[in-house]
């Protein structure tokens, strides 16, 4: 990561794109305060995220690149434990769950759950507190067409109650329907920020993939 | 629910829903002690077994007191066949076989094994002294009083419950401490939990709670197994002093399986490694069987082991009668091997598996 600079207006749909090792994990846990920035700050609703803040931590949610459950737990059992950990009310809980559509999975276990409902699961659990500002690391990587639409819509019904979503992805069409402002980043550096439509009109191109390949190449990443 | 209670069920769930993590943790050393109780329930000197053939007096008109009294050291058969007798013998099936002649008490009995050949002559020769004393009609000039004294040898099972126990302990803790490091970092619910708001000590004391409940589980059943009858474990006046021996054995077990955890990226090479580090410290710690006749430098190494220390402790409070004297200074040694080992798992604990 090399002097990577941007802001990120509340209530906005903000998305960070690179291809695969570009930093754009490394920038989100750095925002979140799961890593201290060797230079420089990041500020979370106005503070800093390093060093670590329970009260903070209340107002954000976070979605992890990996599904991060308990073993062994069923769907509902997972969010109820999250929801204890914010001190939320298991009705709440099985509020959030009926949102994503898992109140018929409530009793299957993580691992016998597929990759779009243990995504699904996985936002539930970081929303459940009803956070000012969500998280999403890849949020749609591994989902079936079907299962993306889902989820788009599922973010969509997030921002438009006038929560700010961060997401990061691989995938532009997601990023150009989605996001009000993207940044794309590689090897640790942010190249360019702005609404989908404007970078594709500077750039004189037809898509955001278009724009992507343009400032980032064409070579094969890791 | 509070984050703490929460946390708590969440472990308790996967741990109950894991089929062979019970297996281990419960099941497999209680078959330990149910096996081993069985088998060494008799290690005392054995019965001498002799099958008398047809009438011989002085076991026939020996009196009632004296043949109770022998009941303990002597078994005595009837048969009919002498020649089949004398082969049974010979296969080592009975000690010896007697039967009278023209007024004499024969015995024969096999040399092959040279201390049930003793016991079975001496039973029958102090059997036959006895009856010509009565046969004189006087006092015997002689007379042997005797009195048992406290047994401090001890017992099989009382010795078999601490130790099996203490192995128990160590496997529960040690393998629930790793797994969950290894477990929850792979799966990324370590940096989940950084980022919710709660304090790190909620997480480490809900692990250290369930983990304790799981060690007085443990206590519990090997305890109410260990009582019955059958088993006849008698617990000493200071047995309860086990349950906190139970508790720093179970952290500095817990630290051991930290340490573990830190160092293995997988659920694979924890498992190898706490195999290799809790096997070994169970043999040299005398969970199976005692140690007094091992080699003076294997004696040394067991005296570093956390376990040799609580087992000594948990048969001298259980089954030796002894108290605080015996049980504080291995709590605090216990407690002491707990703080350090988990000080050098911090410095090797890491967020993601490299």
């Amino acid at each position: 990561m090399d002097g990577v600079t941007f802001e990120v207006e509340r209530g906005e749909f903000y998305g960070i794109l690179g291809p695969n090792g570009a930093g754009k994990t490394t920038t989100l846990e750095i925002v979140e305060g799961l890593r201290e920035p060797d230079e420089g700050t990041a500020l979370l609703l106005g503070e800093p995220s390093w060093p670590r803040k329970p009260e903070l931590l209340r107002r954000i949610g976070v979605q992890l690149q990996a599904s991060a459950f308990f073993e062994k737990l069923t769907a509902r059992e997972q969010i109820h434990t999250f929801a204890a950990l914010y001190g939320v009310s298991a009705d709440r809980a099985d509020a959030m769950l009926e949102t994503v559509g898992l109140t018929e999975k409530k009793d299957v276990r993580d691992d016998k759950l597929s990759g779009g409902q243990a995504q699904r699961l996985s936002i539930a659990c970081a929303l459940v507190h009803d956070p000012e500002l969500v998280f999403l690391d890849e949020p749609t990587t591994g989902l079936d067409p079907q299962a993306r639409r889902n989820l788009w819509d599922l973010l969509r019904g997030i921002n438009s109650t006038g929560r700010t979503v961060v997401l990061t992805t691989h995938y532009m069409d997601e990023a150009e329907l989605l996001c009000d402002r993207v940044a794309i980043m590689d090897a640790g550096r942010i190249l360019r920020v702005g609404p989908p439509a404007d970078l594709v009109r500077e750039l004189g191109v037809d898509t955001l993939e278009d724009v992507f390949l343009q400032l980032t190449g064409r070579e094969y990443r890791e | 629910m509070s984050a703490f209670r929460s946390l708590s069920r969440a472990m308790v769930l996967g741990l109950l829903r894991d089929r062979t993590a019970v297996f281990f943790m419960l099941i497999f050393p209680l078959m330990f002690l149910a096996l081993f109780g069985a088998l060494f329930q008799d290690s005392g000197v054995p019965r001498s077994s002799v099958v008398q053939i047809g009438n011989v007096a002085v076991l026939d008109d020996m009196p009632e007191e004296q043949r109770a009294a022998l009941g303990d050291a002597l078994e005595v058969t009837r048969s009919g066949d002498r020649a089949r007798a004398i082969e049974q013998v010979s296969d080592g099936d009975v000690d010896a076989v007697v039967w009278e002649e023209d007024g004499r008490v024969q015995l024969r009995y096999s040399a092959a094994d040279a201390a049930r050949a003793g016991t079975v002559q001496g039973l029958m020769q102090s059997i036959v002294q006895s009856a010509n004393v009565e046969a004189t009609g006087q006092e015997p000039a002689f007379t042997l009083t005797t009195d048992r004294v406290e047994d401090r040898s001890v017992k099989a099972i009382q010795f078999l419950t601490p130790g099996l126990l203490g192995w128990a302990v160590a496997m529960g803790a040690s393998f629930m401490s790793a797994f969950t490091l290894v477990n929850w970092r792979k799966r990324r619910i370590l940096r989940r939990l950084w980022l919710a708001p709660i304090k790190p000590s909620t997480v480490i004391s809900a692990r250290i709670g369930v983990s304790l409940a799981l060690a007085f589980v443990q206590v519990a059943i090997f305890l109410a197994i260990a009582t019955i009858p059958f088993y006849g474990l008698q617990l000493t006046g200071s047995w309860w002093l086990s349950i906190p021996l139970v508790a720093c054995g179970t952290l500095a077990f817990m630290s051991i399986g930290l340490l573990i955890g830190a160092w293995a990226n997988s659920d694979e090479a924890a498992n190898g490694a706490l195999q290799v580090v809790i096997m070994p410290m169970a043999f040299l710690s005398g969970s199976f069987f005692p140690t007094d006749e091992m080699p003076g430098w294997l004696n040394a190494i067991s005296t570093v082991l956390p376990l040799k220390h609580l087992n000594e402790a948990m048969m001298d409070v259980l089954s030796r009668g002894e108290s605080w004297g015996a049980a504080l200074p291995v709590m605090g040694a216990l407690l002491l091997f707990a703080a350090v080992v988990t000080a050098i798992a911090a410095r090797l604990f890491r967020w993601d598996t490299a």
